[in-house]
C-alpha cells in the first residue's frame, strides 16, 4: 500500500451503516431524550412543599379525637425508670388510665432517627410512634416548622401549667410549648476515670494533654461537637460566626490525636469499661454509671463552661393514638411520676417539686441534692445554650465545618 | 438447549423460518420464558435502582426545599476534584486497600478450612462441618462484629490476659486500627469463600489426583498442578462475593476502626441517614459502584473464564 487510504481503512475497521441501524440508533436517541426528560421531571419533594399543604383547625382536631387503649412510645435507651425489665412509671400510667404503653429504645441519636423517619413523615405517613423525644437541634426545628408534629391541647395539660419548671416552659426554640413538652434537660460536659487517668481534669484544655493520647473519646453528633469547639476556644455558641466554627474545628482537629473516637451512645461504656479515660459527656450518663458502680467515673463542669440542651416529647403527625399521648404527657408533670422516672435517670428534672418527692418519699437525699439534677444559679451561671440555626444553610455550613474532624 | 429439537417446518407446510429473534422465541419459547424471571429480576433490584442512583446524584437540592433534577455534575467535582471538604479518594482507597487485603486473608484461612471438609472429612461429618461454616449466620453480623468489639477492647477478656503474662505492653491496642477492620470483614466474610472454594474442590475427580500420582507428581506438585487450577472458579467466585462486600462494608470500620479508618461506605451511610444528603450519598454510591465494576471487570478479563458453567 503506497499511500494510506483513509477510506480504505475505515472500511476495514468500522461496520458500514445500515438504513435499519440508522433507524435502531434514532429510536435509542429518542428514548434517551424521553428518558432523559423523564428523569428532568423526576425529583424527592423536599419538607417545607409538604407543610404548606397542609392546614390543621387544631380545636378541631383534638375535639373529634378518639380515645384509644395503647400508646407507641419512641425514647433513648436508659432514659426512664426500670426495674427488672419493666418501668414502673409507665405501670402506673396503665393502672391509672387503662391505656398498653409500647416502650421502644430506639433513638441513638437525633440526626440518624430523623433522617430515618423523615420519608414517611414528608409522605403523611404514620410513623408506628405516638410520641417521640428529640434534642432542642435542628431537627426539631426543622419538624416544628414543617408540619410534622401535632400542636398540643394545652387545655388537656392542666398539670404542665401546674408543676412545669420556668426553663422549660416558652423555650426559643419553641414559643409557648405548643408543639412540645420537655421530658429531660441535661448538661453536656467531660467526665473522667479517676484511677485510670494521669492527673485531674478541670476542662476542654485536658483534651489536648499528650498524657491522655488514645484516651479521649468525643461525641459523632455534630451539634454536641461543634458547641465543645466552641466553649473551647471561648466563644458563647448563640452568638458564634461561621469564622468562630472554623477555628472551633481547627481546635477540635488539634484534639484528633489523642481521639480514640467519635462515638454516639456507646461513650459511656467505653469509658465506663476503661477503654477511654476522659470523654465528652451527658450528665445523667455519668450519675447512672455511678449509681451502677463505676465509682471512679467523675463529671466534670469544664471550667471553659458547659452545654445545656432540652430532649422533647413531640406527637408525629399521623400518630394513631393522639389523645393516650396527650395524657401520658401530662400525667408525666406530677411530682410523684417525674420523681420516680428522675431518680432512675439523674439528669434535670423539668418538675421543681419533684425534689420534695425524691427527698422525702423516696427517700434518696443524693439525687434529690444533686446541683446537676436540681440546678442552682453557680451552675447556670456556666452553662450555654446551643444555637438556634435559623435556616437549613446554615446549618449546613455547620455540618460542612465539623463534619470533616470525624470523618478522617 | 439444543435438546429440545425444533419442529420440523416441512410437517407444518410452513416456509423456512429465517433466523430472527421473533421466530427463536416462537419456536421454543420455554429457555425465554425463564430467562424472563431473572430479567425481571434484575431489572427491578440492578439496572432500576443504578440508573436512580445516578439520577439522584444529579440532583441538587436539600432535605427542606427538596432535591430537583438539575444536571448537576458539580456534586462530582465538589466530593472528588481539588478543594473538596473532605478526602473521599482516601475513603476511597481506604475501602478498596481494606476489602482487597480481607479477600486474601479469607482466601488462606477459607481454602485450607474448604480443603479439609471436602478431602479429609468422613462422608458423613461433612454436612455437619458445612454447617458450622454457615452457623455464624444465624446472628445478626451487626451484633457478632460488636462482640468483637467487647473482646478485643483495652479492658476487655483478651487485651487483659496478654497483658497478664506479659506478653504485650500497657499501650498496645487492637481496636480502632486498620488490622481490626480488615479482620473484623474478613470474619464477617469467611463463609462466602469457604461454601464456593468447597464446591469447586468437591466436583474435582479423585482419579485427577491419582494419575497425577501415578505420574509421579509429589503432592505439592499435585496441589499446586492439579487441584488448584481446577478450584479457580470458586476462588474467582469466592473474591466477588467477600471483596465487592467488604469494600462496602461501613458496619466494621464504624465499630471496630478509630479515627483513621473511615471508609466510603461510612460517608454513603452518613450522608444518607444522617445529614440527608441524597444527592451526596447516590453520587459516593455511584463512584464506588463505577470504581468496583472497573476492578472487577480488568479481574475478569485476567483471571476469569469465559465458560460460565465453571463458574457454577
Amino acid at each position: 500500500m503506497g499511500e494510506f487510504d483513509r477510506a480504505r481503512f475505515r472500511g476495514l475497521t468500522e461496520s458500514r451503516m445500515s438504513r435499519r441501524s440508522l433507524l435502531r440508533g434514532a429510536l435509542a436517541g429518542a428514548g434517551g431524550i424521553a428518558m432523559a426528560a423523564t428523569l428532568a421531571g423526576c425529583s424527592i419533594p423536599g419538607a417545607k412543599a409538604n407543610a404548606a399543604a397542609q392546614q390543621v383547625d387544631w380545636a378541631a382536631f383534638w375535639k373529634h379525637q378518639k380515645p384509644t387503649r395503647q400508646l407507641n412510645f419512641a425514647n433513648w435507651p436508659l432514659y426512664i425508670d426500670q426495674d427488672k425489665g419493666k418501668y414502673p412509671s409507665l405501670q402506673l400510667f396503665t393502672k391509672a388510665t387503662g391505656i398498653a404503653v409500647d416502650y421502644q429504645q430506639v433513638i441513638q441519636n437525633n440526626a440518624p432517627f430523623y433522617a430515618t423517619v423523615a420519608p414517611q413523615l414528608r409522605a403523611h405517613q404514620d410513623i408506628g410512634y405516638d410520641l417521640v423525644v428529640m434534642t432542642n437541634g435542628w431537627e426539631l426545628t426543622e419538624m416544628i416548622d414543617n408540619g410534622f408534629v401535632m400542636q398540643l391541647d394545652h387545655s388537656r395539660l392542666p398539670n404542665f401549667a401546674k408543676y412545669a419548671a420556668d426553663t422549660v416552659k416558652n423555650p426559643p426554640y419553641d414559643p409557648g410549648n405548643k408543639h412540645s413538652l420537655t421530658w429531660q434537660t441535661g448538661f453536656t460536659g467531660i467526665a473522667y476515670n479517676k484511677k485510670l487517668a494521669p492527673k485531674k481534669v478541670t476542662g476542654f484544655h485536658d483534651l489536648l494533654d499528650p498524657a491522655f493520647k488514645g484516651r479521649v473519646s468525643m461525641m459523632n453528633d455534630n451539634t454536641e461537637l461543634g458547641h465543645a469547639g466552641l466553649l473551647a476556644i471561648g466563644v458563647e455558641p448563640t452568638t458564634s460566626t461561621a469564622a468562630d466554627w472554623r477555628r472551633a474545628a481547627a481546635w477540635l482537629k488539634k484534639v484528633q490525636p489523642n481521639v480514640a473516637g467519635y462515638y454516639d451512645q456507646s461513650y459511656i461504656d467505653k469509658i465506663q469499661n476503661g477503654d477511654t479515660w476522659l470523654t465528652q459527656a451527658w450528665s445523667g450518663d455519668v450519675f447512672q454509671a455511678q449509681a451502677n458502680g463505676a465509682t471512679d467515673l467523675e463529671f466534670v463542669i469544664p471550667a471553659e463552661g458547659q452545654m445545656v440542651w432540652h430532649d422533647n416529647m413531640l406527637i408525629p403527625m399521623q400518630a394513631q393514638n393522639a389523645l393516650s399521648a396527650l395524657r401520658w404527657m401530662d400525667f408525666y408533670y406530677t411530682p410523684e411520676i417525674a420523681g420516680t422516672v428522675e431518680d432512675w435517670v439523674n439528669y434535670v428534672c423539668p418538675v421543681p417539686a419533684a425534689k420534695d418527692y425524691i427527698l422525702h418519699e423516696l427517700d434518696d437525699p443524693d439525687v434529690a441534692n444533686s446541683p446537676l439534677v436540681f440546678p442552682d444559679a453557680a451552675v447556670d451561671k456556666v452553662t450555654h445554650n446551643f444555637r438556634v440555626f435559623q435556616s437549613y444553610d446554615e446549618y449546613e455550613e455547620w455540618n460542612s465545618i465539623f463534619n470533616p474532624v470525624i470523618q478522617a | 438447549m439444543t435438546t429440545l429439537a425444533p419442529r420440523a417446518p416441512a410437517l407444518s407446510g410452513a416456509p423456512a423460518p429465517s433466523p430472527g429473534l421473533k421466530n427463536r422465541i416462537r419456536r421454543n419459547p420455554a429457555p425465554y420464558l425463564l430467562a424472563l424471571a431473572g430479567g425481571a429480576w434484575l431489572l427491578v433490584l440492578f439496572v432500576i435502582p443504578l440508573i436512580s442512583g445516578l439520577a439522584v446524584s444529579l440532583m441538587s437540592g436539600n432535605p427542606q426545599d427538596g432535591y430537583t433534577f438539575t444536571w448537576n455534575w458539580a456534586v462530582y467535582g465538589q466530593l472528588f476534584g481539588p478543594g473538596a471538604a473532605t478526602n473521599d479518594w482516601l475513603f476511597l482507597g481506604r475501602a478498596i486497600f481494606y476489602g482487597a487485603t480481607a479477600t486474601v486473608v479469607t482466601i488462606l484461612v477459607g481454602f485450607p478450612m474448604a480443603y479439609f471438609i471436602a478431602f479429609r472429612v468422613k462422608p458423613q461429618w461433612k454436612n455437619a462441618l458445612l454447617l458450622l461454616v454457615m452457623l455464624s449466620f444465624l446472628v445478626s453480623f451487626v451484633i457478632r462484629t460488636d462482640m468483637w468489639a467487647f473482646l478485643l477492647s483495652d479492658q476487655g477478656p483478651v487485651l487483659t490476659a496478654l497483658r497478664g503474662i506479659h506478653l504485650i505492653g500497657k499501650g498496645f491496642h487492637i481496636l480502632g486500627t486498620d488490622a481490626a477492620v480488615i479482620g473484623g470483614m474478613a470474619y464477617n466474610d469467611l463463609a462466602f469463600m469457604v461454601l464456593p472454594i468447597y464446591v469447586a474442590l468437591e466436583r474435582i475427580d479423585p482419579r485427577l489426583v491419582e494419575a497425577s500420582a501415578d505420574l509421579y507428581g509429589r503432592r505439592s506438585a499435585t496441589f499446586f498442578h492439579t487441584v488448584l487450577p481446577l478450584t479457580r472458579s470458586g476462588i474467582f467466585a469466592g473474591i466477588l462475593l467477600v471483596f465487592i462486600d467488604s469494600a462496602g462494608d461501613p458496619v466494621s470500620p464504624s465499630l471496630l476502626g478509630g479515627t483513621h479508618t473511615y471508609t466510603i461506605g461510612q460517608a454513603i451511610q452518613d450522608a444518607y441517614l444522617t445529614n440527608q444528603q441524597y444527592n451526596v450519598a447516590a453520587a459516593l454510591s455511584t463512584v464506588l459502584m463505577i470504581v468496583l465494576g472497573v476492578i472487577l471487570f480488568a479481574y475478569a478479563r485476567i483471571a476469569g473464564t469465559d465458560n460460565i458453567e465453571d463458574l457454577v
